[in-house]
């Protein structure tokens, strides 16, 4: 098979694209071609990845302008867009070197978003039952597989704009736990997430909902969020 | 801005787009009915003036507007602008204020 055109970021905010040239193989994800770099053409590439298998979440990298996992991104499925791939690292993310961003602040708007959950019982006590049929429950299962790739926060031009924005995967989780129905800690979470930098600077552009790999809506939970701040703060909540 | 008042004024910039969908739809039904003989002061202060009804409607109109506008510029100035902080609020305040007042004096300038 050919060969393929590959640029990829090299630096950290300062920095340029430099061109490879990598063989083409059958089957091959964009992951491939940059480990295929990095052993072959220049050990000094620095990325990030862990599972190959969509698992981890670390591999995500910005290709060919879009946010995506490279492990699941196959080079055919992006040659269809564009002759030529160009890979860069993570947008709203401060660059390390070449693609590797850096996740600190992502995670911690997570925490700043009260991320963790909060039970009431303790090691001494039966396990509480929740029926998986129940509307709140339900609302949850379908947030609750993000796995942190960040794919949702570097698709975000609210990101963008405030920096100090908590992001659809923060919120998403925050949504998660709102609607636990053992988590303890709704009200101060809502505070929380309601606020500047929360739910209501959303625009639902809903590129999030759009490229997250895992077909989550973090648009949804804002929007339940959103519903949920009203409740609370007008003295409706349950 | 904490969670409270930022939902007040989600909820505010909301209803207040609620009224202002009616308002605008009822203005341009009207401008278009009215305009059909062509369009002069006399006729639209004979309709307006004295009359409760318009009165009640455009003072509503520009009372949402009042509320509509500079809550949705707050975002804007914020992000295009970087503008955050009390004196972006401060600013809104007298913007708010100033299209209530400009408007409200209109308003009744063709109601009087």
């Amino acid at each position: 098979m050919s060969n393929l055109k590959v640029k990829v970021w090299r630096g950290s905010a300062e920095g340029a694209f430099q061109a490879f040239e990598v063989p083409r193989r059958e089957s091959q994800t964009v992951l491939d071609v940059v480990t295929y770099i990095q052993r072959m053409l220049d050990p000094t590439l620095a990325y990030r990845f862990a599972c190959r298998v969509g698992m981890c979440g670390s591999c995500a990298m910005t290709v060919n302008g879009r946010a995506r996992w490279t492990c699941r991104t196959h080079i055919d499925s992006v040659l269809q867009e564009k002759k030529e791939i160009t890979i860069a690292p993570l947008r709203n993310l401060p660059v390390i070197r070449d693609l590797v961003a850096d996740m600190r602040e992502f995670f911690d708007k997570w925490a700043r978003a009260k991320g963790q959950f909060q039970g009431r019982l303790s090691r001494n006590d039966d396990f509480e039952r929740i029926n998986p049929g129940d509307p709140e429950r339900v609302q949850v299962d379908a947030g609750i597989e993000c796995i942190g790739c960040a794919v949702c926060y570097a698709s975000c031009d609210v990101v963008a704009w405030n920096p100090d924005y908590l992001g659809p995967a923060a919120l998403n989780r925050a949504w998660t736990l709102i609607k636990d129905q053992r988590d303890q800690k709704k009200m101060a979470r809502l505070r929380a997430v309601a606020g500047d930098a929360g739910c209501h600077a959303c625009h639902t552009h809903m590129s999030c909902t759009e490229r997250c790999p895992k077909h989550i809506s973090p648009t949804a939970g804002i929007a339940g969020l959103k519903r949920e701040s009203i409740l609370a703060f007008t003295g409706k909540s349950s | 801005m904490n969670a409270r008042a930022q939902t007040y004024l989600w909820v505010a910039q909301r209803a207040s787009a609620a009224v202002l969908a009616l308002c605008v739809a009822v203005h341009l039904a009207t401008m278009i009915y009215a305009i059909r003989g062509g369009l002069s002061a006399g006729e639209i202060l004979a309709r307006t003036r004295g009359n409760g009804a318009w009165l009640a409607f455009y003072s509503v109109f520009v009372l949402a507007v009042s509320v509509h506008a500079p809550i949705g510029l707050r975002p804007v100035l914020g992000e295009w602008l970087r503008w955050r902080g009390t004196s972006r609020d401060l600013f809104l305040l007298a913007l708010a204020l100033a299209l209530a007042g400009l408007g409200l004096r209109a308003v009744l300038g063709v109601f009087l």
